[in-house]
């Protein structure tokens, strides 16, 4: 029960620090996410077409994914120096491959024989991708969407090590002193973020879903 | 009319699909293309709406060589119906059906008939059937919806792809009843690629058996069965299906299988039948008169020629003479 007022004590102490924190974290997520997705999603729909290269794109994204994430912020300070941008580009990089390998599945996957059957009555390629293929493969974007907004909102704690800010400070100096209530402070909100960003993404999935393929 | 002139497809690695393969499909008929996996049939079908491209000869419809035609306007007025059956998922059935008609331009309210109409036509009631999605239908009932959103457009010709060989046999006899009797209905050029020689012969008004990328015998269903052109041919339709198309009496009368008459055979005593005697009946006169040979008349009662016991009885089993 002691230890539960501190955790309060810490929360009402530090307020100005956490809610700062949490904008920044945010921002940094969402501001990734939606950069990734700018890319990953036409870049999916391009490869889709070019099934020789694909493999190649998708491997480079793999690659970048295993390097380790605080790696990957120590790798990137020399080149773009300390700050949000640094924070973002890792954040970006990680981000890509949910997104780019899911909507690579989602369209290659579309039935060959509803293409087939478009093309024959005399649809346009165009017209074969936005009324046949992005409508059916909709549901595995988000799904990668919403896998690369969960990763990126865990790694976004690292961000506080390029000097990026985020709810990485938090947990930082609770760490540096021996603060567990201020870890906690910290870690919650991220926990917390990530739950809420996959449920309301989880309720875009359902919306997205094209009412006959869900029967 | 569809007519193909010398047209050859090579693929890229060297196959030759179709070679040199000319043939004309009339307006109103039924054309089925059949033969063994691989014969071309398909790639035959898929060059007529340009999902394939020719590598050489000339494919006219209406005498307008389609090599000058644009593909998507090409396609929006043939009808295509797929084994896949390929209906989208994700819209209604009226919005399936509709599609053509709406790639096309027509106002709301004539498309909107149009589904109706043809729901109505294929016996699935608009009011229930309209709204729902593909899945939500068995396999019959959305190969049903195939061929009319292949209709939708009023195309006059229609391409069908092995369309009812994924369906289980009773939703298959039911839909090649029911186009068959659509065809009498609507006098569409079809042009329908099978393997199942039951079905061609079913359906078709002309039969076009392939082998190897070049065409084995282009003939109605019943002169295919009772002449075809060589061996392939024969063993493609199977002993089986002869032997029936024997036993179910088409034509197969006695002055149809009878020999010629030796000058100097003495035919008074000998026992007779008319040449209109189906050869089922020559055989139980045969079996009555206890007799080996049996003299054929014609109408005014003149001998015209012979059956006789052997050769009746292999044509009865639906053997061949090579069999002797």
């Amino acid at each position: 029960m002691e230890a539960f007022q501190v955790f309060l004590d810490t929360i009402l102490t530090r307020q100005d620090l956490i809610l700062k924190s949490t904008l920044e974290h945010l921002y940094l997520s969402f501001l990734a996410i939606l950069i990734a997705v700018g890319i990953s999603l036409p870049l999916g729909i391009y490869i889709s077409k070019k099934r020789k290269v694909a493999e190649f794109y998708i491997g480079i994204t793999a690659v970048l994914q295993t390097i380790p994430s605080l790696a990957l912020f120590g790798f990137l300070v020399p080149v773009l120096g300390i700050g949000a941008v640094t924070a973002l580009v890792a954040l970006i990089i990680y981000a890509l491959l949910p997104i780019l390998r899911n909507t690579y599945t989602g369209i290659t996957g579309v039935d060959e024989g509803i293409i087939e059957a478009g093309e024959g009555m005399g649809m346009t390629k165009r017209q074969i991708l936005w009324k046949i293929q992005l409508p059916l493969s909709l549901p595995f974007m988000m799904a990668g969407i919403r896998t690369a907004t969960v990763l990126t909102v865990g790694v976004a704690t690292l961000a506080t090590f390029v000097g990026a800010g985020g709810l990485g400070d938090v947990i930082w100096r609770g760490l540096q002193s021996w603060n567990n209530s201020l870890v906690l402070a910290g870690a919650i909100p991220v926990a917390l973020m990530a739950l809420l960003f996959d449920y309301i993404l989880k309720l875009v999935e359902k919306k997205v879903t094209p009412k006959g393929i869900n029967l | 009319m569809i007519t193909f002139n010398n047209v050859t497809k090579t693929f890229e690695d060297g196959t030759k699909a179709v070679d040199n393969v000319s043939f004309t499909v009339n307006e109103g008929n039924l054309v089925t293309l059949i033969g063994p996996s691989g014969c071309g049939k398909t790639t035959t079908m898929k060059m007529i709406n340009k999902l394939i491209s020719i590598t050489s000869g000339k494919i006219t419809i209406n005498g307008n060589d389609i090599a000058h035609e644009d593909d998507v306007e090409l396609r929006r007025n043939i009808g295509y119906v797929i084994q896949r059956i390929g209906l989208l998922p994700h819209m209604t059935i009226e919005d399936n059906v509709a599609l053509v008609p709406k790639l096309k331009g027509w106002k709301k309210s004539e498309y909107l008939k149009k589904v109706d109409d043809l729901l109505d036509m294929v016996g699935l009631e608009p009011n229930i059937y309209k709204k729902r999605y593909p899945l939500e239908l068995s396999g019959g009932q959305q190969q049903r919806i195939g061929v009319i959103r292949a209709l939708a457009g009023e195309p006059p010709i229609i391409l069908m792809d092995e369309p009812f060989s994924a369906l289980d046999p009773i939703s298959r006899e039911q839909l090649q009843d029911e186009l068959k009797l659509l065809q009498k209905n609507i006098h569409k050029t079809i042009v329908f690629v099978t393997h199942d020689m039951d079905e061609a012969l079913k359906i078709a008004d002309e039969i076009v058996v392939m082998k190897e990328g070049g065409i084995e015998q282009i003939a109605t269903p019943s002169q295919l069965l009772q002449h075809p052109a060589n061996n392939f041919v024969e063993s493609f339709i199977g002993e089986d299906r002869a032997k029936r198309a024997i036993v179910s009496g088409e034509t197969r009368k006695a002055n149809a299988i009878m020999q010629q008459l030796p000058s100097t055979l003495e035919t008074s005593n000998m026992h007779v039948v008319t040449q209109d005697t189906a050869i089922q009946e020559v055989a139980r006169v045969m079996l009555l008169k206890n007799t080996d040979t049996i003299i054929v008349t014609n109408s005014t009662g003149a001998p015209t020629g012979l059956i006789e016991k052997n050769q009746l009885l292999q044509e009865l089993a639906g053997i061949k003479e090579e069999v002797q």
